[in-house]
């Protein structure tokens, strides 16, 4: 059983003596505070140690950084003593963008910096105005003339030929966009007098959360079509979007719902009071309140989202995913794929850290 | 007494006790439940169309024949000549299988991480932490990827890695020692477990005596004797055997012992891992909760620590951790569905090739989401009973 720090341990606390060296202090209290302690510290340090030098050892000493253009002898020379980097120049293109055209990879490339640009502003909160809805829409807009294309002179790019990076951007963005409102109405709905509307929402939301993401994206791509009119036809892309908004709405719904509680009484009674119909009630009341309570698990709620939607490769989407998955079909480079999934993840790990830290940020200053 | 005297009676209404606040909300629910059936209908229509077009007969009448697909690593009996119904069940036996073994791990494994993440060793407490941020921070289906493909980089049989005796790792998954369960000694168990039955409700029993006069009675000689005294006599008098089944290469492949096959371990591994770091951040908020006045308290009154931790830390930290931790139960069971990627053959794989053997789409759908629903249902269900029971009870 490890110590833990919470409990006050005041007798040997007061018999430790006071060294003066304020590093000797630290250590002391932090590493060898007692004789347990201090073998968990040793026992942790050559495990670390070990674990730090088989990995320096393997992923920086002995990797192979850069081979000539589609040559993987160098690698496999050093297989199973060294990393083999040099994948990663080779196929980066291919698992960033997949297979839109090799020329028009700036386009998806400026795609994702006008995302990345866009979810930086969001995090400001000074920005939170009515502007920056408008600069969304204006954003959305300009990013599907890119990847389209077919006017200003852009040449056009279907939607099957899109990949990487960009789609799990768009599956992700699109999905929260939509999904968000609509989680926003089942919440109302859910706490609704009226019998008809809250039984339809809790069996919307305990449908979709009571099964796994795979089987709604199975729906999608093998029951969409079946539900649609003969010759009706939508695109793979769009229907596993429709399961995803779905699967998000549901989620989302039910943090709203918690925030929706977390509203006193006395301020429905106050909108009551003024007059206010029931939109204008939660529209300029109830609602900034209730989504200003849950900021903080709306947040986790997108990280898990983000992560979730890696899940279309079940259904042959090309996301960042399934890119890197595919990259590593080719059988010169098969054997490196430990390496593409360790750069993958650092993708989707920058983008969920940096989610996750701004939620703690939020946590800690959240407007009180 | 005058007070009402001034407001005169309510006028009656033509409606009677419809106001106008009444027929309104009336209106919105017809409006709403009359777009709801309407878009079911036409996606009704459509599908019975399409259907009929496509000569797909609807109807469970499918599960009755012959699957005829391989299932690898199962825990219920299977041969393809078996009916779907069959391995539908078998599917589901597997879902089970890795679903309570993983949630059973996860929380061991992640309240290990959690309480470390409180330590006092600094080392320690960071690098708990790390683990958290990192393996939270990645997608499960890349983790999954990603064990699966080490699991494959192992050597072979013949030079599989023996980490300790009778341990072997290699791409042919986990293989560890056993005891062969055949129905003698699962005999002995089941006494076991109902040796734990009756030492529980005992226990109940004295707690209740000593509610009433104040005097401990120790539970201790029934648990020593009714858990591993009667199993143990049982065994003696029945001659069950209890002998270690060891591993060992044979050939190309190992015998005997316990297989974990790469597809079910990769899985078992992810959602393990995974889940924990939920689970490490639900117990450290939970330890957290309490609050420090109660370990003063403790401390105060010289408990010992097992006892403090027992008695009084543990049951109020439960209180904050339970309901969310129901939540990491229904995501692990939900996220063994990612098993589809690796092949591991789990109720919706099965369901899935079923799909694309037969053409059933909607019925194997459908038994996907009865067999998830189901699932969620019972494990919320007793967390809520649980839950409810561990519940402060505010007088």
């Amino acid at each position: 059983m490890t110590v833990i720090a919470d409990i006050p341990d005041a007798p040997r606390a007061a018999r430790r003596p006071q060294i003066g060296n304020p590093v000797l202090r630290w250590l002391r209290t932090n590493l060898f505070s007692s004789i347990p302690n201090g073998i968990l510290t040793v026992v942790l340090l050559a495990v670390l140690a070990k674990g730090i030098f088989s990995f320096v050892q393997w992923g920086i000493a002995n990797a192979v950084w850069l081979t000539p253009a589609n040559d993987s002898s160098p690698c496999r020379a050093v297989r199973g003593l060294g990393a083999c980097w040099a994948i990663i120049p080779e196929k980066y293109r291919f698992i960033l963008f997949g297979t839109y055209p090799f020329d028009e990879q700036w386009r998806p490339a400026l795609s994702v910096l006008l995302f990345i640009a866009l979810y930086f502003l969001s995090t400001r909160r000074a920005l939170w105005r009515r502007e920056l809805v408008l600069l969304w829409i204006g954003a959305l807009a300009l990013i599907s003339v890119l990847m389209w294309g077919g006017v200003l002179g852009l040449s056009f790019v279907s939607q099957d030929r899109w990949g990487g990076l960009p789609v799990t951007l768009i599956l992700a963005t699109l999905g929260l966009a939509f999904g968000f409102p609509l989680g926003i109405l089942v919440a109302l709905g859910r706490r609704s007098k009226l019998p008809a509307i809250r039984s339809l929402s809790v069996l919307y939301v305990e449908l979709i959360r009571g099964v796994p993401l795979v089987s709604l994206l199975f729906m999608a791509s093998v029951m969409f079509p079946l539900f649609m009119p003969a010759g009706f036809n939508i695109d793979k892309l769009l229907r596993a979007q429709v399961a995803i908004i779905l699967f998000a709405g549901a989620y989302l719904a039910e943090v709203i719902r918690g925030g929706l509680q977390a509203v006193p009484r006395g301020q429905y009674e106050a909108a009551d009071a003024l007059g206010l119909s029931y939109w204008r009630k939660h529209r300029l009341i109830v609602l900034p309140q209730a989504i200003r309570h849950v900021i903080p698990p709306l947040v986790n709620t997108f990280i898990a989202f983000f992560k979730d939607t890696s899940l279309v490769l079940i259904i042959g989407i090309f996301d960042l995913l399934t890119t890197a998955k595919t990259a590593i079909i080719d059988p010169a480079w098969q054997q490196f794929s430990v390496e593409v999934y360790i750069f993958v993840a650092a993708i989707y790990f920058m983008f969920c850290f940096a989610m996750s830290r701004y939620s703690r940020s939020l946590e800690a200053t959240s407007g009180r | 007494m005058t007070t009402d005297t001034s407001r005169p009676p309510p006028r009656p209404r033509f409606f009677g006790a419809w106001g106008p606040r009444e027929l309104k909300g009336l209106f919105w629910q017809v409006l709403v439940v009359a777009i709801v059936v309407g878009v079911v209908g036409f996606l009704w229509s459509n599908t019975v169309t399409n259907l009929s077009a496509r000569r797909i007969t609807t109807g469970f009448a499918f599960l009755g024949r012959e699957a005829g697909m391989p299932i690898a690593d199962s825990l219920l009996a299977y041969n393809p000549r078996d009916s779907y119904l069959w391995a539908f069940v078998v599917g589901v036996g597997n879902t089970l299988r890795i679903a309570v073994i993983g949630i059973l791990l996860a929380t061991i494994v992640g309240t290990l991480i959690g309480i470390s993440r409180l330590s006092a060793n600094w080392l320690l407490s960071r690098l708990a932490a790390v683990y958290v941020e990192t393996l939270r921070d990645i997608p499960l289906l890349l983790q999954l990827l990603f064990w699966y493909v080490l699991m494959q980089a192992l050597p072979a049989a013949r030079a599989a890695w023996r980490p300790i005796e009778g341990v072997f790792l290699s791409n042919r998954g986990l293989i560890l020692p056993a005891i062969p369960l055949g129905p003698p000694q699962l005999w002995v168990l089941g006494t076991a477990a109902f040796g734990l039955a009756a030492v529980y409700l005992i226990r109940r029993w004295l707690v209740a005596q000593q509610m009433r006069d104040g005097k401990p009675r120790p539970v201790w000689p029934f648990a020593v004797s009714l858990i591993l005294g009667l199993p143990v006599v049982v065994s003696v008098l029945l001659r069950v055997s209890w002998t270690i089944e060891w591993p060992a290469l044979r050939g190309f492949n190992f015998v005997g012992g316990l297989t974990l096959a790469p597809e079910y371990f990769a899985l078992l591994i992810a959602l393990v891992t995974y889940t924990s770091a939920f689970i490490a951040e639900i117990v450290r908020s939970g330890i957290q909760s309490v609050p420090r006045g109660q370990w003063d308290a403790a401390n105060a009154l010289g408990l010992r620590r097992s006892f403090m931790l027992r008695q009084i830390i543990l049951p109020q930290a439960l209180r904050v951790i339970v309901p969310p931790m129901t939540s990491q139960y229904l995501n692990l069971t939900k996220n063994s569905s990612l098993a589809v990627a690796i092949g591991y053959q789990d109720v919706v794989s099965i369901a899935n090739t079923t799909l694309n053997q037969t053409g059933q789409a909607i019925e194997a759908i459908a038994l996907i989401m009865a067999v998830f629903l189901t699932i969620s249902l019972s494990i919320s269900f007793f967390m809520n009973w649980y839950n409810s029971r561990i519940a402060l009870v505010e007088r």
